[in-house]
């Protein structure tokens, strides 16, 4: 008896030491308030299931219009000409390739968030994974419309793919801009079956949830019959992690190809080996920000979604924000030692002419905005208000489009000959059908919010911490 | 195969719930849990008394609970591999196929031979990354045989909790050491609840 006792009391002392051990070193929790695995389910999923909100209706209400700019304008485009953009014969690339890359460049925050935190163990991106990647396709599918149209004649576009056609002609694999077909298209599809994978257990709780026989109907074609065994669990757990470890060099590699654009040019301003990581940075960048710019307002409309969208989640992204910021700000300052140190004048004349050229506002704006703008989070403060984590975001958001404009336009304007030198002019055709692409992008959004689980819920119950099999036992 | 036909049955010192119409087969039994923690041990459990047609049912992946199990790693990663290479012998066989021989094409003065493959490298890489993603994903789908429109699990009615935060066991009446008798005895003795016989559909023929 008394050795058992004596037993006891030892186990309870390293007990209490190990935990003490914890304290130390405890890391914030993942889901606050000490929310049960039920209570994410029937709040996650509620958003789904309720009334539709009165908020939901009129933000759609503005978004749809907008977005329907789009392709009407796209429509007078064709049936027009090209003539109707602004782009010119020096400036040939002009706002197209720019929003194209601007598009392009936020998806990757959302593939980002999904694949490399995955493989690399950081369990805070669970609650935000699903939101980032539905953002990811949304903004592709908004990038893709640019290089569609931007050919020029679009019923020709089929001459991208390599199919037999009646001229017996086959692409030029070596062109970078076909491997930006190639690339943008791999991408946006497994964005799509990543995105997909990653729903399937959340659909199959809203079916299980449904009570009315549409909605089961609807939930329960998508969930695909999912019933959560462990033998479903261990393929799926295995396709997830191939679809991440996929992912990674997928969306390096990308805005790589994208780079590769104008690296294998001989424009100055373009033809820099920096191209590849200096791009993939900033699409991190301008992504992360774009993330936070779309959930801070859903968290502040759904306010229990704080307890999965914590404090600690903001401030993380804003530190990656910082930290990508200041990779960007040192690849701009690195072009310029380049430009000055490889002695070559045309290469110094379009950094001249970047900074101090007609189009010097452009430039300045996109230092401020992306590089000064994001060293405020050095300051803890900073990071956890949250409008000043906004304020910084918008300005990220311009800062990322100025820096796409800056190395199209302003680089195309001025390049060997002054006699073809030009400046380009956005038509109202160009703005418009830009901001219709936001249209778009937060229609698509709005949708996802209405009928999709917006938080992985199977992923946020594991990481809790009865998810454990070993929660509470002493080891 | 045996059936049970009252609505509650009694065995010894407990009651088994019906599920599913009972004049069909019988599926298996199941059983409710309430933690993680209390699924993994009796998984072993189950696990140890020798049984191979059965399933952990959890809302979310559990670690370990594959060796609880007793399962061997999933083999998708292999299928995965085919699928890679298949497709960079599909890119190598679509690049140089056609600009060597069905259009041989030279650009900036360089045909296609062994120094100028560096520049056919991100096609390769990129159809590599989209063959095996869609195997990954319809591999997956093929392995845990999804889609398919319905399950003797789902006439549980307790069993709609699975995808919430209940967790359950379920022994196939399938299983060669499945007798009712003591399987039962089994499920009893784990510590869970809400035993239950679950039947096939009535038109489903196993």
């Amino acid at each position: 008896m008394e050795q058992e006792a004596q037993h006891n009391s030892a186990v309870q002392t390293t007990h209490e030491l190990s935990s003490s051990k914890h304290n130390d070193i405890a890391r914030p929790p993942l889901v606050l308030n000490k929310r049960t695995m039920g209570w994410i389910s029937s709040y996650v999923s509620t958003i789904v299931e309720s009334k539709t909100p009165l908020w939901w209706y009129i933000s759609i209400a503005v978004t749809s219009p907008i977005a329907l700019i789009t392709p009407l304008l796209l429509i007078y485009l064709v049936s027009t000409g090209v003539g109707v953009w602004g782009n010119n014969s020096p400036v040939a690339w002009a706002w197209d390739i720019t929003n194209f890359v601007f598009w392009i460049g936020i998806g990757h925050a959302g593939t980002l968030i999904s694949a490399i935190l995955f493989l690399t163990r950081q369990k805070w991106r669970t609650s935000i994974n699903r939101a980032a990647e539905a953002m990811t396709l949304f903004a592709v599918v908004c990038a893709g419309l640019y290089p569609l149209f931007h050919v020029g004649r679009v019923w020709k576009v089929y001459f991208l793919a390599p199919i037999p056609n009646s001229n017996a002609i086959w692409q030029n694999f070596r062109s970078p801009l076909l491997w930006d077909v190639f690339a943008v298209s791999t991408y946006f599809t497994v964005s799509v079956l990543f995105w997909y994978t990653g729903l399937i257990p959340d659909l199959a709780t809203i079916r299980d949830r449904c009570t009315t026989k549409i909605k089961k109907f609807f939930y329960g074609i998508l969930a695909l019959g999912w019933r959560g065994g462990n033998r479903q669990w261990r393929h799926y757990e295995m396709a997830y992690l191939l679809l991440a470890g996929l992912s990674t060099p997928l969306v390096l590699s990308v805005h790589s190809v994208v780079s590769f654009d104008f690296a294998t040019s001989v424009i100055p301003g373009w033809h820099a080996t920096i191209f590849p990581p200096y791009f993939v940075a900033g699409a991190i960048f301008g992504g992360f920000a774009m993330v936070l710019t779309i959930m801070l307002p859903a968290r502040a409309i759904y306010p229990q979604l704080h307890d999965m969208i914590t404090p600690m989640h903001i401030d993380k992204m804003c530190k990656v924000i910082l930290l990508t910021g200041s990779i960007v700000g040192y690849a701009y300052l690195m072009e310029l030692f380049m430009a000055w140190y490889g002695a070559n004048p045309f290469e110094r004349a379009a950094f001249w002419y970047r900074a101090f050229g007609p189009y010097w506002w452009a430039y300045w704006s996109m230092m401020f905005c992306n590089v000064i703008s994001p060293q405020v989070f050095w300051f803890p403060w900073c990071r956890k208000n949250i409008f000043a984590v906004f304020i910084v975001c918008m300005f990220v958001n311009a800062g990322m489009w100025f820096e796409r404009f800056v190395i199209i336009a302003t680089t195309l304007a001025r390049d060997f000959l002054p006699s073809s030198w030009g400046m380009f002019h956005p038509t109202w055709v160009d703005i418009f059908t830009f901001i219709g692409t936001f249209g778009i992008f937060g229609t698509l959004f709005l949708l996802f919010v209405r009928f999709l689980p917006m938080i992985c819920m199977f992923e946020v119950k594991a990481v809790l911490p009865e998810a454990n099999p070993h929660y509470g036992e002493d080891h | 195969m045996e059936k049970i036909t009252n609505s509650k049955m009694n065995m010894k010192n407990s009651t088994i719930a019906i599920a599913g119409p009972t004049q069909a087969q019988l599926f298996g039994l199941g059983i409710e849990f309430q933690s993680a923690r209390d699924l993994y041990h009796a998984a072993q459990k189950v696990r140890d008394a020798g049984y191979t047609r059965w399933d952990t049912y959890s809302p979310f992946p559990i670690h370990g609970m594959d060796e609880a199990m007793g399962l061997q790693k999933s083999w998708l990663s292999a299928l995965v591999f085919i699928g890679g290479l298949v497709g960079l012998s599909s890119a190598l066989l679509l690049e140089f196929g056609t600009s060597s021989f069905l259009y041989p094409l030279v650009v900036a003065g360089k045909p296609t031979n062994l120094f100028t493959i560096p520049a056919f490298f991100p096609i390769m890489f990129e159809l590599t990354i989209l063959f095996s993603a869609l195997t990954a994903t319809f591999g997956m789908f093929a392995l845990n045989g999804l889609p398919r429109w319905n399950h003797p699990v789902f006439n549980w009615d307790r069993f709609m909790k699975v995808t919430e935060d209940k967790f359950f066991i379920a022994i196939e009446a399938s299983d060669r050491k499945f007798s009712l008798e003591e399987t039962t005895a089994l499920l009893n003795s784990l510590g869970g609840s809400h035993l239950t016989a679950i039947h096939h559909d009535a038109e489903e023929k196993t």
